[in-house]
């Protein structure tokens, strides 16, 4: 119990001040790093909580996509952040009021707060216990099956989102002579070639 | 040092905050906004998965990954709009996104 009170304040602490330094930091590249740090370390939070296969889902979707194509627009794009950062000082005392009014509320709500003793007679699913069925097995029993409109409403949003983002950032440049598959099959005999008879020893002009 | 509900809570509204700060004080910077918005999916993702593993259903399991499927498809297509505007405008600053005078 020791070691979970350990890793928890470890993976909590880690994951807050990363949490910060991604919206302090100058650099936009190291605001992405630091994003990385925060999932792996909730990643950490979520394996203490017994969550292994969301952990994981979280490592390799954020860690692998999405913090990665935050880095590659990062670096695509010429912009000077030091300019975009102008304002974040004088933001700062009626930010930081409100931010800390948000979180003194946000607290306040958890200390105070009680789960009623209703809400747990109305579980729809119950977790198995892991000794017996594994985390992510357990996933897949009811994702695959009571929740599998979901699933495939998932998959239509990705799907979506893939669509749109190549419709957003595909472009034709003018001068670039693209495939016309068309003109290709209506191609026939007799515009394609022509029989020129050479005689012997003279060639063509 | 029992580790309970409250104390995943405390972090998953520790890090909502600062995501809402950080939309806050970078207003200008576009990447850093959307930045913030994945840190305050994530400390939702959080509140998810704590109140499902304490009160005992996978229900809010499930539900974190659609939220996960949300968050990856928002950076998708906000990165594309971001990359497709700057083709366009050159600049990505809040302040030149005044076009529709909204």
């Amino acid at each position: 119990m020791i070691f979970h009170a350990i890793f928890f304040y470890l993976f909590a602490g880690i994951t807050v001040a990363s949490a910060v330094m991604v919206i302090a930091s100058r650099n936009p590249v190291h605001s992405v790093l630091f994003l990385i740090l925060a999932f792996v370390n909730a990643a950490g939070l979520f394996v203490l909580m017994g969550a292994e296969f969301l952990a994981m889902i979280l490592i390799v979707v954020y860690v692998g996509a999405v913090a990665v194509l935050f880095l590659f627009v990062v670096m695509m794009l010429d912009v000077d952040f030091a300019e975009l950062r102008r304002g974040f000082i004088s933001y700062l005392p009626i930010g930081g009021l409100v931010g800390a009014m948000l979180l003194a509320e946000l607290l306040i709500i958890v200390g105070a707060w009680v789960i009623g003793p209703e809400v747990t007679k109305a579980i729809t699913s119950p977790i198995p216990p892991a000794a017996e069925i594994p985390n992510t097995q357990a996933l897949g029993l009811v994702l695959y099956t009571r929740y599998v409109y979901f699933f495939q409403a998932a998959g239509v949003i990705l799907l979506v989102a893939m669509i749109g983002a190549i419709v957003l950032t595909l472009q034709h440049k003018p001068n670039v002579r693209r495939q016309i598959i068309a003109d290709q099959v209506a191609r026939h005999k007799a515009s394609a070639i022509e029989i020129v008879k050479v005689k012997s020893g003279q060639g063509l002009s | 040092m029992i580790i309970g509900l409250g104390h995943y809570l405390s972090v998953a509204a520790t890090v909502f905050t600062l995501g809402v700060l950080g939309i806050f004080l970078n207003r200008k910077n576009v990447i850093v906004i959307l930045m913030s918005i994945e840190l305050i999916l994530l400390s939702v993702n959080i509140n998810l998965v704590a109140f499902s593993t304490f009160l005992g259903d996978i229900v809010g399991q499930v539900y974190a990954l659609i939220v996960l499927t949300v968050a990856a498809a928002e950076a998708a297509i906000g990165l594309a709009i971001l990359v497709a505007y700057f083709r366009n405008r050159g600049s990505i600053a809040v302040d030149d996104i005044n076009l529709m005078k909204g």
